[in-house]
C-alpha cells in the first residue's frame, strides 16, 4: 500500500469512527462484528507504525482540517510525545480486543455491539488527542472521549453502574468545563495562540502570577490525570467491564490526562517558564501527595479492581511529577512511564478479569491459593507487579530511574523521598496478592471447586502484555529515543 | 420583485392567515401554511445574502419618504433574526399536522394554523420594521395570537397559563407603548433612525429617562428576564407541543432583538449605558437568572417545565453577553440567539414526539424510552449536550465567545459563574438521560413505538444543524460579527 502519511494520519482518527458503522451493521453476527473490530485495530496499528517510521526519518507530518472559530483550527501534527501515546494506545487496542472477545463471551455480557462501537469511538478520539496540533483540537477530542466512554462505564445498566457513571461524568465534565476550558480561553487571551510550540507559547515577559494561575487551572482541569481531589472518578469507573477498565482506565483515558499535562507543560508553558512559575512547586507537592495518599488508600481495598484503580491514581501522579519537575530527565521519565505503566497495569487488569471470568472472584482475600489453578495468570500478575514497583527485569525500572534522576537534578528531595516511599508501598499492596496466590493455604482446592484458566483468547492477550513488560526492559531504546525527542525541535529529531 | 422582499417577508404569512379559513380540510391548511412559512424562509435567505453583500436595505412602505411613511430597514441584525424565525417556523410546521392531530380537536385545526401564521407575521414584522409604533402593532399581533395559541393546549391549566401570560404580556406591551408615546412627545417622530438623531438633543430630560425605563422594563417582561420570567414556564409547559417548539425558539429572541435595537440603535450606546446602571443591573440579573432558573430546572418533574426553566437560564446568558457591552459580548449574545433557537426547537420538537406517543412529558413516564424511542431520545441527548456546551455542538460556540467577552473585560468572577452555570445544565439534562436509559419501562407501556417520520425528519434536521453549526461556524460567526460591529459603529 502506498498511502501518503498525511492521509494515514487522518485515517488513524477517522478509521475507528468508520468502524463504528461496520460494527453496528454486523451487530447480529458476533463473529463478523469482532472480525471488523480486530481488522480495524490491526489496520490502525499498521498506520501508526508507518507514521512512526515517517517521523523517524525526520518527516514532519501535519494536517489541517478547517477553522471552527476564527483562529481556532482543527489540525493535527505528529510529534514524539503524541507518537508514544498513539503507539501504545493502538497496539493495546488490538490486544484488548482479543482479550475482550474471550472475556465478554465468557461472561455473557449484554449489549456487546454497543460495547464495541463505543470502544471504537473512544480509540478514535484517543488518536485525535495524541495527534492534536493545538489545545483546541485536543480539548474537543478530550470531551468526545469522556462522552464516548460514559456508556462503557455504565454498561451493566445497574444502580451501581448509574452511580459510578454519575461520578465519572460529573467529575470529568465539570473539571473540563470549569477549569480546563477556562485555562484554554485564558491561554488564548494571554498568548493569542493555542498551537503547541517547542519552548511554549507565552511571551518571555508574561505575568507569572497569571501564568501560574493558568497552570493551576490546567492541572485541576485535566481531570483525567486524576490529581487529588479530582481522582474519585477513576475508582468509580471500575463498575465497567474489565476490558474497559484495562484499556481505558489503565491506559487510554488516564494516559490522555497525563499526556495532556505533559504536553501543556512542555509545549504550552515550556520548561523554562514552568520552572519559574510560583505555582509549580505547589502543584508538585500536590502530585506527590496524590502519589502517597492513593497508595495508602489502595492498601485498604479488598476489591482487586478498586486496589488497581487507586494504584493507577498513584502511578499517574508519577507522570505529573515528571512534567512539573521542569527538567528534561523528568519529561523523559514521565513520558516513558506512560508506556511502562500502560503495559504493566493493563496486564494486572487482564489478570483481574481472568480471575473474575474463570473463578468469579473479585475480592483479594478470596484469592489465596488461586495460583495453583491459574498459574499462567498469576505469573503474569507477578511480573506486572514487579514492573509497577520498578525492579528489573521489567520496564518500570527505566521510567523510575529517569524520574529519580529528575528529582536529583532539581534537588527536589521531598519528591525524591515520595517516589522511594511509593515504591515501598507498591510492594506492600501489590506483591502480597501473587504471594498468597502461590504460597498461602489452599482454600480453593480444598473447597472442591475446579477452576480452570480463563478463556484462551484472554490468556493469549495477557501473555502478550506480560512479555511486553519484559521486552521494554531489554529494548527500551525506541521508547527512550522518542521520549528524548520531545524537547527537540521537530524535523531534526534523530539527526543530532 | 426583489426590491419588495422586506415587505413580502411579512405580508405573505399575514395574508395567508385569513386565507386558511377558506381551506376546510386540515391537511390542506397545513400544506398551505407550510408553503407560506417556507416562502418567508426563502425570502429571509435572500435578504441575508443581499445584506451581507451590499449593506443595509431600506424599504419605504407605499413609497412614502421616511419620517412620514413607515420604513423597513434590514441590516445584519434583523436579517439574522428573520432567518432564525422563519427557518424554525418552517421546520416546526413540518411536524405540526401529526402533532396537533392528538392535541387539538379537529374543528380547531384551521384556527390553529391561522393563529400560527399571524404570530409568525407579527414576529417577522417586529423585526423588519424601523418604525417604533409599528413595532408595537406587530407586537400585539404576535402576542394576541400567542395567547390564543397557548390556550389551545389540551391540559385545562393551559387556560390559566395563557391568562397569566396575557396579563404579563399586556403590561409589557403597554409599558413599551408608554415609552414610545413619551419619545414621540419629545421628538415628534416614530421612525427609529429619526429618533436616534433627535433623542440626543433632549436626552437630559426626565421624560426621555422615563421613556427609556418604560421601554426597557416592558421589553424585559417580554423576554422573560429573571425575575420577570414567571409567565414563561407554565406557558411553555401547557401550550400545544408544536406551539412550544415554535415559541421557545423564537418569541423571547424577538424580545432580545428589541432590547438590542432600542438600546443600541434608538437611544444610542452612550446614553443607554450611562443613563441607567444598565450594565450592572443586567449582569447581576443575568447571572442570577442563570442560577435560579437552572436550579429550578433541576427540580422539575415535567420535562417541558424543565426545559422552559432552562430557557430562562439561557436568556440569562444572552443578557450577560449584552451587559458586557463590547463587540465580543454582543457577538456572544447574537450567537447564542441563533444557537439557542436551534437547541430548543430540537428539544421541544422531540418532546412533541414524546407527547404524540405517550401523551405525557412527566419524567416518570420517560423510563425506558431510550430503548423504545431510540432516535427521539438520542435527539434529546444531543440537544442536551448542546445545551451544556460540549464542543462540536453550537452551545460550545456561544459559550466560547461569552467567556472570551467576560475575560476581555476582566470580569473573572462572572466567567467562573458562567462556567459553573453550565454544570447545572449537566445535572438537569442527565436526569432525563438516566430516566430514559437506566430505568425499566413503566408497566403497561411496553408497546411504545418510535415516533413517526414526520417528527423524526424535522427533529433530526435540527439536531444535525446543532452539530453542523458547531463545526462550521462561518455563517453564524460572520453574521453575528458583522451585526455586532455595525451596531457599535465599527467598520469591519
Amino acid at each position: 500500500m502506498n498511502i501518503p502519511l498525511e492521509v494515514m494520519l487522518q485515517l488513524s482518527i477517522i478509521l475507528p469512527m468508520i468502524a463504528v458503522a461496520g460494527i453496528v451493521a454486523t451487530g447480529r453476527n458476533p463473529n463478523l462484528r469482532e472480525a471488523v473490530t480486530i481488522g480495524t485495530s490491526l489496520v490502525l496499528f499498521y498506520f501508526v507504525i508507518m507514521l512512526y517510521q515517517g517521523i523517524e526519518q525526520g518527516q514532519s507530518i501535519s494536517v489541517q482540517w478547517w477553522e471552527i472559530l476564527p483562529g481556532l483550527q482543527l489540525s493535527f501534527n505528529i510529534e514524539a510525545l503524541g507518537m508514544i501515546f498513539a503507539l501504545i494506545a493502538s497496539f493495546l487496542w488490538f490486544i484488548t480486543t482479543i482479550y475482550a472477545i474471550g472475556y465478554m463471551r465468557g461472561h455473557d455480557e449484554q449489549n456487546q455491539t454497543r460495547f464495541y462501537a463505543c470502544f471504537a469511538i473512544a480509540i478514535g478520539s484517543v488518536m485525535g488527542i495524541a495527534f492534536a496540533a493545538n489545545l483546541f483540537t485536543l480539548f474537543i477530542f478530550y470531551e468526545v472521549l469522556t462522552l464516548s466512554t460514559y456508556p462503557l462505564v455504565t454498561h451493566a445498566g445497574t444502580k451501581d453502574a448509574k452511580r459510578g457513571g454519575r461520578i465519572y461524568l460529573g467529575i470529568l465534565l465539570s473539571t473540563s468545563i470549569v477549569f480546563f476550558l477556562l485555562a484554554i480561553i485564558g491561554t488564548w487571551f494571554v498568548a493569542g495562540t493555542l498551537d503547541f510550540k517547542q519552548g511554549g507559547v507565552f511571551a518571555s515577559d508574561v505575568n507569572t502570577t497569571v501564568a501560574g494561575a493558568i497552570l493551576v487551572l490546567f492541572i485541576f482541569g485535566i481531570g483525567k490525570a486524576a490529581i487529588m481531589p479530582f481522582h474519585r472518578w477513576l475508582p468509580a469507573a471500575m463498575v465497567a467491564p474489565t476490558p474497559v477498565s484495562a484499556l481505558l482506565h489503565a491506559v487510554a483515558v488516564v494516559k490522555a490526562g497525563v499526556f495532556t499535562i505533559l504536553k501543556v507543560c512542555t509545549l504550552i508553558f515550556g520548561l523554562d517558564l514552568l520552572a519559574v512559575l510560583p505555582s509549580t512547586q505547589f502543584m508538585l507537592y500536590l502530585a506527590g501527595a496524590t502519589v502517597l495518599l492513593a497508595s495508602l488508600v489502595a492498601m485498604r481495598q479488598d476489591n482487586l479492581k478498586a486496589r488497581l484503580a487507586y494504584s493507577t491514581v498513584s502511578q499517574l501522579g508519577y507522570v505529573t511529577i515528571g512534567a512539573l519537575l521542569a527538567t528534561s530527565s523528568g519529561v523523559i521519565g514521565g513520558s516513558m512511564h506512560i508506556g511502562m505503566h500502560a503495559f504493566s497495569k493493563i496486564t494486572l487488569f487482564f489478570c483481574a478479569g481472568a480471575i473474575l471470568v474463570a473463578a468469579h472472584k473479585t475480592k483479594i482475600s478470596e484469592m489465596h491459593g488461586i495460583g495453583r489453578q491459574m498459574p499462567i495468570t498469576m505469573v503474569a500478575f507477578l511480573i506486572a507487579t514487579l514492573s509497577i514497583i520498578g525492579v528489573p527485569p521489567t520496564g518500570g525500572t527505566w521510567s523510575k530511574w529517569f524520574l529519580l534522576m529528575g528529582t536529583l537534578e532539581t534537588e527536589q528531595w521531598i519528591i525524591m523521598a515520595v517516589l522511594i516511599i511509593s515504591s515501598l508501598l507498591n510492594i506492600a499492596y501489590l506483591l502480597p496478592i501473587p504471594f498468597h496466590a502461590f504460597f498461602s493455604g489452599d482454600k480453593i482446592a480444598s473447597s472442591g471447586n475446579v477452576i480452570k484458566e480463563a478463556p484462551l483468547a484472554s490468556l493469549i492477550a495477557l501473555c502478550i502484555t506480560t512479555v511486553g513488560c519484559v521486552v521494554l526492559f531489554i529494548y527500551p531504546q525506541s521508547l527512550y529515543e522518542l521520549a528524548a525527542a520531545i524537547l527537540k525541535t521537530p524535523g531534526i529529531i534523530y539527526g543530532n | 420583485m426583489l426590491a419588495h422582499l422586506p415587505i413580502l417577508q411579512v405580508i405573505v404569512p399575514l395574508l395567508a392567515a385569513p386565507l386558511c379559513l377558506f381551506l376546510t380540510r386540515s391537511r390542506l391548511v397545513w400544506l398551505f401554511a407550510l408553503i407560506a412559512s417556507g416562502f418567508s424562509f426563502i425570502i429571509s435567505i435572500l435578504l441575508l445574502q443581499q445584506v451581507m453583500a451590499s449593506g443595509t436595505i431600506i424599504y419605504e412602505l407605499g413609497g412614502w419618504d421616511a419620517p412620514w411613511g413607515i420604513e423597513y430597514r434590514i441590516d445584519q441584525l434583523n436579517a439574522l433574526l428573520l432567518l432564525i424565525i422563519s427557518a424554525i417556523s418552517t421546520v416546526v410546521l413540518f411536524s405540526a399536522h401529526t402533532s396537533i392531530e392528538k392535541e387539538i380537536p379537529a374543528d380547531r385545526h384551521s384556527l390553529f394554523y391561522i393563529l400560527y401564521l399571524l404570530s409568525l407575521a407579527g414576529m417577522l414584522g417586529i423585526v423588519a420594521t424601523a418604525d417604533a409604533f409599528n413595532v408595537f402593532v406587530f407586537l400585539e399581533i404576535s402576542s394576541l395570537s400567542a395567547y390564543a395559541l397557548i390556550a389551545l393546549g389540551k391540559d385545562r391549566r393551559a387556560l390559566w397559563a395563557s391568562y397569566q401570560y396575557l396579563i404579563m404580556g399586556t403590561i409589557g406591551a403597554t409599558f413599551i407603548l408608554i415609552g414610545i408615546g413619551l419619545m414621540y412627545q419629545m421628538t415628534g417622530t416614530l421612525n427609529m433612525y429619526d429618533l436616534s438623531q433627535r433623542l440626543p438633543e433632549v436626552e437630559n430630560t426626565r421624560t426621555v429617562f422615563t421613556a427609556f425605563a418604560f421601554v426597557i422594563v416592558g421589553v424585559c417582561l417580554k423576554l422573560a428576564l429573571f425575575p420577570l420570567h414567571l409567565w414563561l414556564p407554565n406557558a411553555y409547559a401547557y401550550a400545544p407541543s408544536i406551539v412550544t417548539a415554535f415559541f421557545a425558539a423564537t418569541a423571547t429572541k424577538v424580545a432580545v432583538y428589541l432590547l438590542i435595537r432600542f438600546t443600541f440603535s434608538v437611544f444610542g450606546l452612550s446614553f443607554s449605558f450611562t443613563a441607567l446602571p444598565l450594565q450592572m443591573l443586567f449582569v447581576v440579573l443575568g447571572v442570577a437568572g442563570v442560577f435560579v432558573a437552572s436550579f429550578a430546572a433541576i427540580y422539575q418533574t415535567n420535562v417541558k417545565h424543565l426545559f422552559a426553566y432552562s430557557s430562562v437560564a439561557q436568556i440569562g446568558y444572552m443578557i450577560v453577553g449584552f451587559s458586557v457591552s463590547t463587540t465580543t459580548g454582543l457577538m456572544a449574545t447574537l450567537l447564542h440567539l441563533f444557537n439557542h433557537a436551534l437547541m430548543k426547537s430540537a428539544l421541544f420538537l422531540a418532546l412533541a414526539a414524546v407527547v404524540y406517543r405517550i401523551g405525557s412529558v412527566q419524567l416518570s413516564q420517560f423510563h425506558g424510552l431510550g430503548r423504545q424511542m431510540p432516535f427521539t431520545m438520542a435527539a434529546i441527548v444531543v440537544g442536551g449536550l448542546s445545551l451544556i456546551g460540549v464542543p462540536l455542538t453550537v452551545g460550545f460556540v456561544s459559550k466560547w465567545y461569552l467567556v472570551l467577552a467576560t475575560i476581555e473585560n476582566g470580569w473573572w468572577p462572572v466567567t467562573v459563574l458562567i462556567l459553573l452555570g453550565s454544570l447545572l445544565a449537566i445535572v438537569y439534562v442527565w436526569r432525563i438521560v438516566e430516566a430514559a436509559y437506566f430505568k425499566p419501562p413503566v408497566t403497561g407501556s411496553e408497546n411504545i413505538k418510535e415516533a413517526p417520520l414526520s417528527f423524526l425528519i424535522p427533529v433530526w434536521s435540527l439536531v444535525i444543524a446543532n452539530i453542523y453549526f458547531g463545526i462550521d461556524t462561518r455563517l453564524s460567526v460572520q453574521v453575528a460579527q458583522a451585526a455586532s460591529q455595525s451596531l457599535f459603529g465599527v467598520s469591519p
